[in-house]
């Protein structure tokens, strides 16, 4: 029984993300495009409410690049489903593969030595499923399609723990900035920082995966977030990075502590097309779609 | 200025063309992404046949997500009453036209193209390719592939689907009132990301301070 109802709400969470637009993004395009005073990035940011308008209503993928699909499992640890994670996997990629037909998306994994493309979005480590154990008795499930436009401006940097916060943070503004249009601004920044080379990027991956316009409950963070964010926005690169006060919609950091001689700092940015969804699997078994 | 301008385009109509002109393209698009440009020129360069007319369309830095539809098979009539066979455009926004800044000067010359549609802007071999053969770049919204459809009416053929898949492969658009498509580099080497980058380099410089605060 909840095999079945597991398997449609993966179904269902892949076509949502792919085609609606979570709320916490559409509001924050909102008041981005009350802000912008050129007609010029005005006009980037009414075109794109628009698009998601016509995606919504038509069940349409917002952007042609649909994105890998990556999962993310967190596994409380009490769930009595816990059995269930074996299915899980199988589950994802019959649900991506499936939707793939259905909704549609682009197929978008490629053998990196034959360049061929088996035209259901599988592949070896396709989707990509990031398994992890927490507290807790429920199993969530997010799903974070991402587009190859903004994975690309991706960057890793070993910064000399020297620099302090303050190299830091020109690290990122000058990344960004350095970015242009290409990850299709306005972006939310995922920052990383300490813990080490993998551990910095895949941080600064999950930290996207909070609504956009949330804050770190530490005070601290949230304090550089917002610093960070006003930083970005004083550029003037803008929306699509043709000029204007948008760049960027948040910036979320996540942090671990680091090496005494390591300041890792991971940047993953998300496109203005933050598609999100979530299945979670209760204690008492109901399988939710959010 | 706005301007309705329709396909294959004059070039002395090109050569008017300036940054900050709108334009809305009626007409053929080709897609072509980092494969199709290499494909192309590959086959250009062994004096192979180009199985269409790129000097006739808007070249298209586009993956679009298109889906079969109908019964019958391509270029068959299909059975009285059943929706005929063909491709429907679901979403087909721009792509990152950076990452065929590698060919596009020599696309540009081989192939004749006038009008280039993406997003995010291309380098110095573009633009001084734009000057020499009297083209323009334009961008359109990044991501905005719901909107873009709508413009798409046709989807006339397809080149290289097998080979390259459904992103990479050419696909021969018709379209209507295509835009706003805004041009960012013209003709006479106006850039509007070289003007850009002069603001932005002034206002890194108040960032810098305000970080020392």
């Amino acid at each position: 029984m909840i095999d079945r109802q597991l398997k449609d709400a993966l179904m269902q969470a892949v076509k949502q993300a792919a085609t609606i637009l979570p709320s916490d993004v559409v509001d924050a395009l909102k008041r981005a495009e009350a802000k912008e005073r050129s007609d010029l990035a005005k006009g980037q940011l009414s075109a794109i409410l628009k698009n998601c308008e016509i995606a919504r209503t038509g069940a349409l993928p917002i952007c042609q690049d649909t994105g890998i699909q990556t999962f993310f499992v967190e596994a409380g640890m009490s769930s009595p489903y816990l059995a269930k994670l074996r299915v899980i996997g199988a589950f994802i990629a019959e649900a991506t593969a499936e939707a793939t037909v259905a909704i549609p998306l682009r197929p978008n994994t490629v053998d990196p030595f034959t360049g061929k493309n088996p035209g259901d979005n599988l592949g070896r480590f396709m989707p990509y499923i990031n398994w992890e154990l927490v507290d807790g008795d429920e199993i969530m499930i997010t799903l974070l399609p991402k587009g190859g436009g903004s994975e690309n401006m991706s960057a890793l940097m070993m910064l000399t723990p020297g620099v302090g916060m303050e190299g830091l943070k020109e690290a990122v503004v000058d990344h960004v900035v350095a970015c242009g249009g290409k990850p299709c601004p306005p972006t939310i920044v995922g920052l990383g920082i300490g813990g080490g080379a993998d551990i910095a990027l895949k941080l600064a991956k999950r930290a996207l995966l909070r609504d956009v316009g949330s804050r770190h409950p530490e005070p601290v963070v949230a304090s550089l977030e917002g610093e960070i964010l006003e930083l970005l926005n004083m550029s003037g690169l803008g929306p699509m990075g043709i000029g204007g006060v948008t760049t960027a919609l948040a910036v979320h950091v996540e942090y671990a502590f680091r090496h005494p001689a390591a300041l890792p700092l991971g940047i993953v940015l998300q496109c203005w097309a933050d598609r999100r969804a979530k299945v979670r699997i209760t204690a008492d078994g109901r399988v939710e779609v959010i | 200025m706005e301007r309705e301008i329709t396909l294959p385009v004059a070039q002395d109509l090109v050569r008017e063309l300036r940054v900050g002109d709108v334009l809305y393209l009626t007409g053929r698009f080709f897609t072509a992404r980092d494969e199709a440009h290499h494909l192309m020129l590959e086959r250009k360069a062994k004096g192979e046949e180009i199985p269409f007319d790129p000097s006739q369309m808007a070249l298209f830095h586009c993956g679009p997500v298109v889906k079969e539809e109908g019964t019958g098979r391509p270029r068959e009539i299909s059975p009285p009453g059943a929706i005929p066979w063909g491709w429907r455009v679901i979403a087909a926004g721009p792509t990152t036209s950076a990452r065929m800044e590698m060919f596009e000067d020599r696309f540009l010359s081989a192939f004749g193209v006038k009008i280039i549609i993406g997003k995010g802007g291309m380098g110095e071999r573009t633009q001084r390719a734009l000057e020499a053969h009297g083209a323009v770049y334009t961008h359109y919204t990044g991501g905005a592939g719901a909107l873009a459809a709508k413009a798409i009416e046709q989807v006339e053929d397809v080149f290289w689907l097998d080979e390259l898949g459904m992103p990479e492969a050419v696909w021969i658009f018709r379209v209507k009132s295509f835009g706003p498509l805004l041009v960012t580099m013209d003709s006479t080497g106006g850039s509007l990301y070289t003007e850009l980058a002069k603001t932005i380099a002034k206002n890194m410089v108040k960032i810098r301070e305000r970080m020392k605060d």
